[in-house]
């Protein structure tokens, strides 16, 4: 029998090499941490969680910074990233990715930087008027010409931003859901289509910007020397928690469904679920990445812990979601292009390092947020009030 | 008009040759300018391909044809067509309730035709040509974000190689594996159904080439096509139809166990 190194059974010829590489992980994996990052924020602003208040900031500027990289995996794709423009100029409205990029460019214009942007004008307003070198006139032309921030101007100010944010929570719930549903829509491929796909994605989202903006918050008051407010840390991690117990639940929903239905797919995908993915669903994603930081999350809300113990937990919690969220991503992306739409066969992933798509570009990707975050806090300080006043 | 005997006989062999459309276009084609022959009008053409799964022989002349005459990538994993042989072997008696998965094979696409294998016991084996489905219902083409790949009122759908961003999401709909990213040009690329021969009135080349006329392209608006025939004459199958894709290769004596 003549063989294919990497292939097992019988691929269909064009099946062989994977089409959608790491890059297309990367991108629900950042645009899901921008989603749930958001979705946290708005817990405080339109539901008044006080607890979490100290992090609203925070996570705006995060869902900031990864949103403006989260296009950069897809252009490092695509064949002719200089037409992607065509994707807003000529959209094919029957496409889930064209319409995509709509929603994508509503919620960063119409929600993230219009909230961030109110959310910043007092600050803005002092810079222009008293920063030093160049950073004067940037503020200067950030405040759009407007000084006004009289206690009359800020209470307007502060009823759009909860009006923006109003619109904003479907609008993080569309954009997350929306991704999912790029995947679940394709009924070729039965690893992706299903109607639960988009609130699978949703759900990880939220979990993902929780734990994101729990070790964010963590690691800046520890960088910034602000005291950490426990208080407020403590209500992340519950709702990481929940958050991650829905999700959870929503994907054994999925697993045990197909399992019990055991349609024409099943053998073929369970099969790679005990083989290849193995390591990274079973292991990382559902092992390491869910059940661990659950009972982790679980011990913190259930025993009486010191608050170095518990922020100890948080941290490995958090991590462990990251990672765990990130396989899943690889799971439905590269998972779903391994088995042969025959359902008599696999294929291997061989991811290149310094190619446009290998590992070295994805490492930058993933880096690059988390630079741009660098930036931003630097020039919006979310925490300015909680920093203890000088002796 | 004056015709000298040896014209007479250039006109009408080709006339015999070609059919009507492809005689008329064929000052065209010589002068190298075949986009200005007149005669083919889409909307009264609706196009489909009769497989006959029984008189395939697994030669690979079609996918030879098929990499020549369209300039497919010749390495390694490129096809527009391919021919598969399945290999079904017996239920066991001593073991009836095993699930026997049919062996499937398909080295290089087929194209230097299938080495022998040693034979199974009462195994049934067949060839299976396999490309483009042309689906009315093709959900490569709704996927597209720019609308680069499309289908023409001939029912032919086709990629705008100038418009494709090359984000291979058609690729991913494609339940039939028939589309590939093109390494030269980083579009996607798959079977135009032979678009530069067919508007002209000739068969495909995987058709052409096919020397026991298991394949053969017929145009459905078209009430003396033979095809409409082979149709009534035969059961017919599409691949995958639980998808509702109106996939438009109907094939003969395809087995159930065929993917």
């Amino acid at each position: 029998m003549h063989t294919v190194p990497g292939v097992e059974g019988f691929m269909y010829p064009n099946e062989m090499e994977l089409q959608w590489s790491i890059m297309i992980v990367l991108y629900p994996y950042l645009t899901g941490l921008v989603a749930g990052a958001f979705i946290l924020a708005s817990l405080e602003r339109v539901f008044n969680v006080a607890a979490v208040k100290p992090t609203y900031r925070l996570a705006l500027l995060t869902a900031l910074a990864f949103m403006l990289i989260a296009p950069l995996p897809l252009q490092l794709h695509l064949g002719h990233p200089e037409r992607s423009f065509e994707m807003f100029l000529t959209p094919h409205r029957t496409s889930a990715m064209a319409m995509f990029g709509f929603v994508y460019l509503w919620y960063l214009l119409a929600v993230l930087v219009i909230e961030i942007w109110l959310e910043f004008r007092p600050h803005i307003v002092a810079q222009a008027q008293t920063a030093s070198g160049l950073l004067r006139p940037l503020y200067r032309v950030l405040t759009l010409g407007s000084y006004n921030v009289s206690p009359r101007a800020l209470e307007i100010d502060d009823r759009v931003g909860r009006f923006v944010t109003v619109i904003g929570i479907p609008s993080a719930f569309l954009l997350h859901g929306y991704v999912g549903f790029i995947f679940g829509s394709v009924k070729a491929n039965p690893w992706w289509s299903t109607p639960l796909m988009p609130v699978v994605f949703l759900f990880s989202a939220i979990v993902s910007g929780i734990a994101a903006v729990l070790l964010i918050y963590l690691v800046y008051c520890k960088l910034a020397k602000i005291p950490i407010d426990m208080p407020c840390v403590d209500s992340m991690a519950k709702y990481l928690y929940y958050a991650f117990l829905v999700d959870f639940s929503l994907e054994m929903l999925d697993l045990i469904h197909r399992i019990y239905v055991a349609d024409e797919s099943f053998r073929s995908l369970d099969f790679m679920v005990n083989t290849k993915l193995y390591g990274s669903q079973v292991v990382g994603q559902i092992g390491l990445g869910t059940l661990l930081p659950i009972a982790l999350l679980a011990l913190t809300q259930l025993v009486s812990l010191s608050i170095r113990a518990r922020k100890r937990l948080y941290v490995a919690a958090g991590i462990l979601t990251l990672v765990g969220i990130f396989l899943m991503r690889w799971n439905v992306v590269i998972g779903g292009q391994l088995f042969s739409k025959s359902f008599l066969g696999y294929t291997s992933y061989k991811m290149g390092f310094a190619t446009r798509e290998g590992l070295l570009p994805a490492l930058i990707v993933m880096v690059l947020p988390l630079l741009v975050l660098w930036v931003l806090v630097r020039l919006f300080p979310p925490m300015e009030e909680q920093r203890p006043a000088p002796h | 008009m004056s015709l000298d005997r040896r014209q007479f006989l250039v006109d009408g062999t080709m006339f015999i040759l070609l059919t009507g459309a492809a005689t008329r276009a064929w000052p065209f084609i010589e002068q190298g300018r075949p986009q200005d022959a007149p005669g083919y009008d889409t909307a009264s053409h609706w196009w489909a391909m009769f497989i006959d799964v029984e008189k395939c022989i697994g030669c690979g002349r079609c996918v030879d044809a098929c990499k020549v005459e369209n300039d497919v990538p010749p390495e390694p994993y490129y096809f527009r067509t391919w021919v598969e042989r399945y290999t079904i072997p017996p239920v066991d008696p001593e073991d009836a309730t095993a699930h026997q998965l049919p062996i499937v094979d398909s080295p290089n696409g087929g194209r230097d035709g299938f080495p022998a294998e040693p034979p199974i016991e009462g195994a049934k084996s067949f060839f299976v040509p396999k490309m483009c489905n042309h689906c009315a219902d093709s959900p490569c083409t709704q996927v597209c974000p720019v609308g680069a790949t499309f289908q023409g009122p001939d029912g032919v759908v086709l990629v705008d190689k100038t418009y494709c961003v090359g984000c291979r999401y058609c690729v991913q709909a494609c339940p039939y594996g028939c589309r590939f990213l093109d390494p030269r040009t980083n579009t996607a690329d798959k079977c135009t159904l032979c678009y530069h021969r067919i508007t002209k009135g000739l068969t495909t080349a995987c058709c052409e080439v096919c020397p026991t006329q298991a394949r053969v392209l017929g145009n459905l608006r078209n009430p003396d096509d033979p095809i409409h025939q082979l149709l009534r004459e035969h059961k017919v199958h599409v691949l995958k139809p639980d998808l509702a894709t109106g996939a438009k290769l109907y094939y003969n004596g395809l087995d159930g166990a065929v993917r």
